[in-house]
């Protein structure tokens, strides 16, 4: 794997070589190109400095801190059931899924676990948020690549999810749903049924976007290749979710960790790649949504009937203790360290989001790219600024 | 706090975990200050300063791979924060006492990271004391180039050097910033200027015990 790594290496030094003879007569001046804040082709407010030698980049240094909001500062001055509501603006196009590991790290320090049906009725929502979340990147994919058409595709087709989580919880994007011991709220009238019809559409959808974009040769030209982390690299990055599979490390926490959700209740594949180039990234991602409307599908059949709250007290006050829950979110691994120190609200929570560790391997996936790859690159890792800064 | 050899003998068992601190510990050595096993849920290990980096070293080798997060705790109890929700009401009195978490530690700033073992997800949270007049331990970079960027966040909030770090550059905050927010003396200023409206939350719910109605008046 580490070979393929080198490639990227290798090809950067000998045109450096065949730019070094060229030189002799015609120097060349070094230039610093400014990518943001504010880019129409990246994904919110990243700024990224790229240091230029003629269409090569020398160097690049993202720079965070335009959404910086300050969250873990936040939490120490909030109770236990108001961090959710914070923790929804992390990753906002999957928010449900990022107030899970939160509940859960609460309720594994309180001894409270959530009745089966609201486990169940979790995964869904969780699911659900992350074919909302990835079908807008499989849009907006195309749109960094210069392609108009499946932007508008996955914008029509996430608004059908956007209303099932919308009729659910009450949010389209911040639902604020998930309580600790439980859920807020039963699903509604109809949602069994309506769930279904959606999923079939979201099925149409990725057949749709495979043979508009994976199946073109202009999006396989400049994805194939291109942005390759080999597998060591990712690991020691702490590189998570699809970027990781992409990269043929067959890691997924839905499966491989006992946490209390409803994933063991069902069958569903694992998708890994081993190329790790931006291609790769993006089919398994395509793939995933795939797999994620079979497990709502299966988690549909089997709603167990039961009460959606555990008993818990009134006013929450969570027991001394350090808990750390991590799920695999749309983006990744989010975990969150939790110390509590017996108050209503938490001592400490560090937020450790996936796109953070997944941005931070570009000064290093960057360096020796042409121009146009760096779009490719950031495209296919794909992040959230607010799952960056917090 | 406890350490693995005197677990109660009724909380249940987890032989893997237990097996797996065994190892560490072994491998570690004379490095390890004290190391905590919570059953079917996680490992701590607390090692010494001089340690930090080959604790990563030896970590790695042992297979723990996969890079988690690095950050920092200040368990020095806020003087600001919860109950000055209202900024005309009477401080409230706090303890300054530090009551420090798993694994114990004699500081009041401790760097935490943590570690997984990539195909069996075992994962192991590996704390260090930092010395108050150092305030610095050594870098992971070299051993994990994730590292960068966390320690790069933890040297802003917290005011945590790292010796060896190519660029402690800050990552969010301007330059001339002054301070490190997540520091528990670092006062929220929002909160400060302003009641929160947030506040009638914590209010007692009708017919609760009428003890709450101190905290939330």
């Amino acid at each position: 794997m580490s070979l393929l790594g080198d490639r990227q290496q290798l090809a950067y030094i000998a045109a450096q070589a065949a730019d070094a003879r060229v030189n002799v007569e015609l120097e060349t001046e070094g230039m610093t190109l400014n990518i943001g804040p504010q880019h129409p082709a990246t994904h919110g407010t990243l700024r990224i400095i790229a240091r230029l030698d003629g269409e090569q980049v020398l160097w690049a240094d993202p720079s965070c801190g335009y959404m910086h909001r300050g969250y873990e500062k936040l939490t120490e001055v909030r109770s236990y059931p108001q961090v959710t509501a914070l923790v929804n603006r992390i990753d906002w196009l999957g928010s449900f899924a990022n107030e899970v590991p939160f509940i859960l790290a609460a309720e594994k320090l309180m001894g409270v676990e959530a009745p089966s049906r609201a486990q169940h009725i979790r995964t869904i929502l969780f699911e659900l948020s992350r074919i909302a979340n990835v079908t807008l990147f499989l849009g907006d994919l195309g749109v960094q690549l210069g392609a108009v058409t499946p932007v508008f595709f996955a914008f029509r087709d996430r608004e059908y999810v956007l209303n099932l989580i919308e009729g659910a919880t009450g949010g389209r994007f911040h639902p604020n749903f998930d309580r600790i011991g439980g859920l807020k709220d039963d699903l509604p009238a109809g949602f069994i049924d309506e769930t279904r019809n959606v999923m079939k559409k979201l099925r149409g959808f990725c057949d749709q976007i495979e043979d508009l974009l994976f199946g073109n040769e202009i999006f396989q030209s400049r994805t194939r290749g291109i942005g390759v982390i080999p597998k060591d690299v990712a690991l020691q990055y702490g590189l998570s979710g699809a970027n990781l599979r992409a990269s043929g490390v067959d890691w997924d926490l839905r499966r491989d960790q006992k946490l209390p959700l409803a994933y063991d209740k069902v069958d569903f594949k694992v998708i890994t790649h081993p190329d790790g180039d931006s291609f790769a990234r993006c089919w398994v991602r395509l793939q995933e949504v795939r797999e994620s409307t079979r497990i709502v599908d299966q988690l549909l059949d089997t709603i167990p009937a039961g009460p959606i709250m555990a008993k818990v007290p009134k006013i929450i006050k969570v027991p001394e203790g350090e808990a750390w829950v991590s799920t695999e979110n749309p983006l990744g691994e989010m975990g969150y360290y939790v110390v509590s120190q017996g108050d209503m609200g938490p001592f400490r929570v560090k937020i450790r989001s996936a796109s953070f560790n997944n941005i931070s391997i570009t000064p290093w996936l960057l360096k020796g790219v042409y121009v146009p790859d760096i779009i490719t690159i950031l495209a296919s890792l794909y992040f959230i600024l607010g799952d960056i800064d917090r | 706090m406890s350490s693995t050899t005197d677990t109660p003998t009724e909380t249940p068992r987890d032989d893997v975990r237990d097996a797996e601190i065994a190892r560490v510990c072994a491998a570690l050595g004379s490095s390890v200050v004290d190391s905590l096993v919570k059953p079917n849920d996680d490992m701590w290990i607390r090692v010494t300063a001089d340690a930090w980096r080959s604790t990563a070293e030896t970590l790695k080798s042992l297979g723990y791979t996969y890079f988690g997060f690095i950050s920092a705790i200040d368990w020095l109890p806020s003087p600001y924060g919860r109950g000055e929700d209202d900024p005309t009401a009477p401080p409230v009195e706090r303890s300054s006492v530090i009551k420090q978490g798993y694994a114990g530690g004699d500081t009041r700033f401790q760097v935490i990271a943590r570690l997984v073992q990539p195909f069996s997800t075992l994962g192991i949270n590996i704390k260090v004391d930092v010395d108050d007049s150092l305030m610095a331990v050594d870098s992971w970079t070299q051993v994990f180039a994730g590292a960068n960027w966390h320690e790069r966040e933890t040297h802003e909030m917290f005011g945590i050097g790292f010796n060896g770090h190519p660029d402690l550059r800050n990552m969010y905050l301007p330059t001339d910033f002054e301070g490190h927010p997540l520091r528990k003396d670092f006062p929220l200023l929002a909160r400060m200027v302003k009641p929160w409206p947030g506040i009638v939350d914590v209010e007692p719910l009708p017919g609760d015990d009428s003890e709450e109605e101190g905290d939330a008046s």
